[in-house]
């Protein structure tokens, strides 16, 4: 019994890592014969590759170096400036006998280390955010402090590596609108449904903004008394979510299945910490693409866990949704699960759908209890009309209603755009974090001063990515994200890849150890 | 040699000593030693074995995710509303005058917003696609910033892609753990999510009682003089709202100001309901007062009522508002308002500044409206004259909310009936931080003429009367 468990694992067993990315095998025991067999069909259908290189010794140590050298200038730089030997550029506290708003240690980081570099973010743009668009030029006079990005005139037109799937189709808009407090708009009636269709949920509901959706709604989900299991990587709204609701929170190490149980055994085992009363409820709160990692989240194996201990589940789509799966459905679709194994699906309209808001779908019950006590929906406006309609049309789209086969060539378009993509980095040397079919294409830069000398020359060549360091991401390990999208060509990837693959050789960033493929990565 | 002289006595001693005694201290000895050596007490940890476990499994059942909602809710059944809420409202298919949202200069149907709207659309798309920080940064963004900035005449001004995430993002950049947050009573449910969100104290005052917010100070200045060390990281925040969403009454700001300089505090205005419509010129409660927008610390306010766009901002000093573009949550990790709607608010706010007639058409119309209400019997009108939010509430409803909520809903319902489309105001009442009175709530427009006013008066002064006549019935 316990080999054929062991076979019907998903992963083959690789070696552990350090980053807790471990794969090794979830035991299956108390599964049925049936589920098995369930198993064993999404197995034959999903192989995905998951891989997270471990960070070079040597490329370690330089990193920690290179921050060393950092706080050490930055404290002779603060030293100077306290004493009057450097300008200061920062704004300054303008109260007397007021605690600072922020401490000065609070704002060390911020000071010495992004400020010098932040033209890498915050790029103005003005045009449509598609595979190209036209970003504004920036001058700093004074090392940054100030951006001048005063070129309403002047624009420099520049091809972007961006963003996952994105469709402009729009057929009529209504004017924008404010505040809805006497009732609900057709429009939006028309919009819950057709999402809910599109899910194979029984019903969803629309909310204005997809942080919001999650921090507002999750305190009405759980309260005191319940336990919510987080991943250790889920977004901040997700966690300001969780906190709001007043629960108990513990962390299970990023997509580790063997933590997640563990700490759900001892949840239902054990009850809440020191009064031992079992918990209300249990709910395990994951994310379908992890957009720093690149990871996508192990489904199959949380499903059947939280069948098990009998936990709910809550599932972010944000990046995932009209971008996973064979039909757009997301992380769902992709593993083959049914949409009723996730208890609350959760999604944003901001990626897939180019537009803004969130939704909440699942059972009925779950919905109705969400239109009484939401706080988005007594408290907050609904989703903009004409931005509803961008929904409304990408949607019919992606499901085939509208311009036949057109949603699903992107789909198909981006599938392989982020396997193509991804094969030719490793092939060029460079460390990959995350799923083989994930869009999101994080690339491992570890070091600070790289940070901004990559995002910058791949500027100049008339790229746009994406640099993310800490707090982000732990220390160490700062990346480059690519995102890739529908939009995008092979000849812009091939481009794209060109450069990346030069700017590799003059920072020196192909650190990967492992032996390179062996089979030409076809388009 | 004294040393080897007492070791000799001591050998002496030992010699002549009992077998028993000294059998006793050997034991003694041991007894130490094991003390020592043994680990210190621990209560014994209860380990169950796999069986065990399976069966607390086996039994544990939690409870539902969701309770189940009466299937008469008002959430379920909600009215459908068609087109525009502007002036007048399509409700249930029926065209009705609209005083129910919060349009106040119903520039939802103004046309130059739209056609910028739609400009804006040929030129971005709908959504930005990502946070600022990547690339969602958008031209039009940059420039609404600056021409709110400029606006209120402050240094800098922040987007926020959504109203209520705009304070309850702003709270928790500044307020920390262990600082002091003195907070009115009677905000909204956003702030209060802010605070929670900072994991702040906080000590609330009374609705707009100067004396105990002064009260509270003064018992958190003699905490401070007490732990003069402690106090110097405290940060101390005052937070009210301009004008109050719950209540409709105006904050007292200039008591606020000398308070706030007298205890060295920083001043937070919440103005989402007071930004484009108090004051000459729309901006705020500082001009309605005449105070320095520099006398506040920080300003936030929402597009989302008077501007009938999406979104909030944040305003003051660059010094504190720059903070929150990497400390604001909802500025950070969100993707930014989608373009489009930026440029509706540039133009939205561009008439404001055109047609600086409609503030005063707006008091007049909250004015009068105040003031034919508050006439009618059986009813109160709370808040400010000049407010152009009203709650109506019922006289002699004492303490039965129920009743009173029930009869208010019959009002909202009969009023429609007879072409005026009203609201009571929605709370979670188990989720706010203290108990509100139940009311309608009443939204003025400036786009309002004087026979809309009197058809309004009279329907309203209508429904009431009529209610109040089948509740006297159902009584008898």
């Amino acid at each position: 019994m316990a080999s054929t468990t062991k076979q019907l694992s998903f992963m083959p067993p690789q070696k552990s890592h350090e980053n807790g990315h471990n794969w090794e095998t979830v035991r299956a025991n108390g599964v049925t014969a049936q589920e098995m067999k369930e198993e064993a069909v999404r197995k034959s259908r999903k192989q995905p590759h998951e891989s997270y290189e471990q960070t070079p010794l040597i490329v370690a140590v330089i990193t920690y170096f290179g921050y060393a050298v950092l706080v050490i200038f930055g404290h002779l730089r603060d030293f100077m400036k306290k004493h009057g030997l450097e300008e200061i550029h920062s704004a300054k506290e303008y109260l007397k006998g007021h605690t600072p708003l922020y401490s000065s240690f609070e704002s060390f980081y911020t000071r010495n280390l992004y400020v010098r570099i932040r033209d890498c973010w915050n790029r103005p743009i003005c045009s449509v955010p598609g595979a190209e668009v036209v970003c504004l030029e920036r001058k700093s006079d004074d090392y940054n402090w100030h951006l001048e990005s005063n070129a309403f005139q002047t624009a420099e037109a520049l091809e972007v590596t961006r963003n996952v799937p994105r469709f402009h189709f729009l057929t009529t808009w209504p004017p924008v609108s404010g505040t809805m407090l006497i009732g609900t708009m057709a429009i939006h009636v028309e919009l819950e449904q057709l999402i809910s269709r599109f899910l194979g949920t029984e019903d969803a509901i629309c909310f204005g903004m997809g942080f919001a959706t999650n921090a507002m709604n999750m305190p009405c989900l759980v309260s005191k008394g319940c336990l919510i299991i987080s991943d250790s990587l889920n977004h901040a709204s997700l966690v300001l979510g969780s906190r709001l609701s007043g629960a108990t929170i513990k962390v299970f190490k990023h997509n580790d299945m063997k933590d997640l149980e563990s700490i759900l055994l001892d949840a239902v085992v054990y009850g809440q910490h020191r009064t031992h009363r079992p918990y209300k409820k249990i709910l395990i709160v994951v994310e379908g693409i992890y957009s720093m990692e690149g990871a996508v989240v192990r489904l199959p194996d949380i499903v059947q866990l939280k069948k098990k201990y009998k936990a709910y589940l809550y599932v972010d789509e944000a990046h995932s949704i009209g971008a996973m799966g064979g039909t757009g459905r997301g992380v769902v679709e992709y593993w083959g699960c049914e949409p009723r194994d996730v208890d609350v699906m959760m999604g944003t309209f901001t990626k897939s759908f180019g537009a803004a808001g969130g939704y909440i779908a699942g059972s009925k019950r779950l919905v109705d209890h969400l239109r009484a006590k939401s706080h988005s929906v007594v408290y907050a406006t609904s989703i903009s009309p004409p931005v509803a309609q961008q929904i409304i049309t990408t949607t019919k789209v992606i499901m085939g209603d509208l311009c036949p086969d057109e949603g699903q060539r992107r789909i198909f378009q981006l599938a392989r755009n982020a396997k193509y993509f991804r094969n030719r980095l490793k092939e060029m040397g460079f460390i990959v974090y995350g799923n083989d079919d994930s869009p999101v294409v994080p690339m491992l830069i570890y070091m600070p001063a790289k940070i901004a000398a990559f995002g910058r020359m791949m500027f100049e060549r008339n790229i746009g990515t994406v640099q993310v360091g800490f707090p982000a991401t732990p220390i160490i390990e700062s990346r480059a994200r690519f995102c890739l999208s529908a939009a995008h060509t092979k000849e812009m990837l091939d481009y794209a890849l060109k450069h990346i693959s030069e700017v590799g050789d003059i920072l020196l960033l192909k650190y990967s150890r492992r032996p390179r493929p062996t089979t030409k990565a076809v388009w | 040699m004294a040393g080897d002289w007492y070791l000799y006595e001591v050998f002496q001693a030992f010699l002549s000593a009992p077998a028993y005694h000294l059998l006793l201290e050997a034991f003694l000895v041991l007894w130490i030693l094991r003390l020592i050596l043994t680990k210190s007490y621990k209560p014994h940890k209860t380990r169950l074995g796999a069986k065990e476990k399976e069966e607390l499994i086996a039994e544990w059942t939690p409870e539902p995710l969701v309770p189940d909602t009466p299937s008469d809710h008002y959430t379920l059944h909600p009215r459908v509303v068609d087109g525009k809420p502007g002036k007048t409202v399509t409700i249930n298919g029926k065209k009705i005058l609209n005083m129910g949202t919060l349009n106040f200069l119903n520039m939802i149907e103004n046309k130059a917003m739209e056609e910028a709207a739609i400009t804006s659309l040929k030129t971005y798309g709908v959504g930005s696609c990502g946070p600022r920080g990547f690339y969602g940064t958008v031209d039009a963004h940059l420039q609404l910033e600056d021409k709110l900035a400029k606006f209120l005449g402050v240094e800098e001004a922040v987007l926020y892609s959504f109203g209520f995430s705009t304070i309850s993002s702003a709270i928790p950049a500044y307020a920390k753990r262990g600082d002091v947050l003195f907070v009115d009573a009677g905000v909204s449910f956003a702030i209060q999510q802010g605070i929670a969100a900072s994991r702040s104290h906080v000590r609330y005052f009374k609705h707009n009682d100067v004396d105990d917010l002064k009260r509270l100070l003064q018992l958190q200045a003699d905490t401070d003089s007490k732990h003069p060390k402690r106090a110097r990281v405290i940060r101390k925040f005052v937070i009210v709202e301009g004008l109050y969403l719950n209540y409709g009454d105006i904050c007292p700001l200039p008591e606020l100001v000398a308070i706030k300089q007298e205890y060295c505090v920083r001043l937070f205005v919440e103005e989402s309901l007071s930004f484009g419509v108090l004051g000459a010129s729309g901006k705020g409660v500082t001009e309605h007062f005449g105070i320095s927008v520099d006398e506040v610390d920080l300003i936030c306010g929402s597009l989302e009522n008077a501007l009938a766009a999406i979104g909030g901002f944040c305003c003051g000093k660059s010094y504190v508002i720059d903070h929150q573009r990497l400390s604001g949550l909802g500025y950070c990790f969100s993707a930014s308002m989608p373009p489009m709607i930026a440029s509706a608010a540039i133009t939205s706010l561009e008439q404001l500044e055109n047609n600086p007639d409609i503030f005063s058409a707006l008091v007049r119309n909250s004015r009068w409206l105040h003031e034919k209400i508050s006439s009618i019997p059986g009813v109160e009108v709370g808040g400010d004259p000049i407010s152009p939010v009203k709650h109506i509430s019922l006289k002699d409803c004492g303490e039965n909310g129920e009743q009173e909520t029930r009869m208010l809903e019959e009002i909202v319902q009969e009023a429609e009936n007879q072409g005026v489309a009203l609201t009571v105001a929605r709370y979670l009442h188990n989720e706010e931080a203290h108990p509100l009175r139940p009311s309608i709530r009443l939204a003025v427009s400036s786009s309002l003429t004087q026979p809309d006013l009197t058809l309004a008066l009279r329907v309203i002064s209508n429904a009431c009367a009529s209610v109040h006549r089948r509740d006297l019935d159902a009584v008898e």
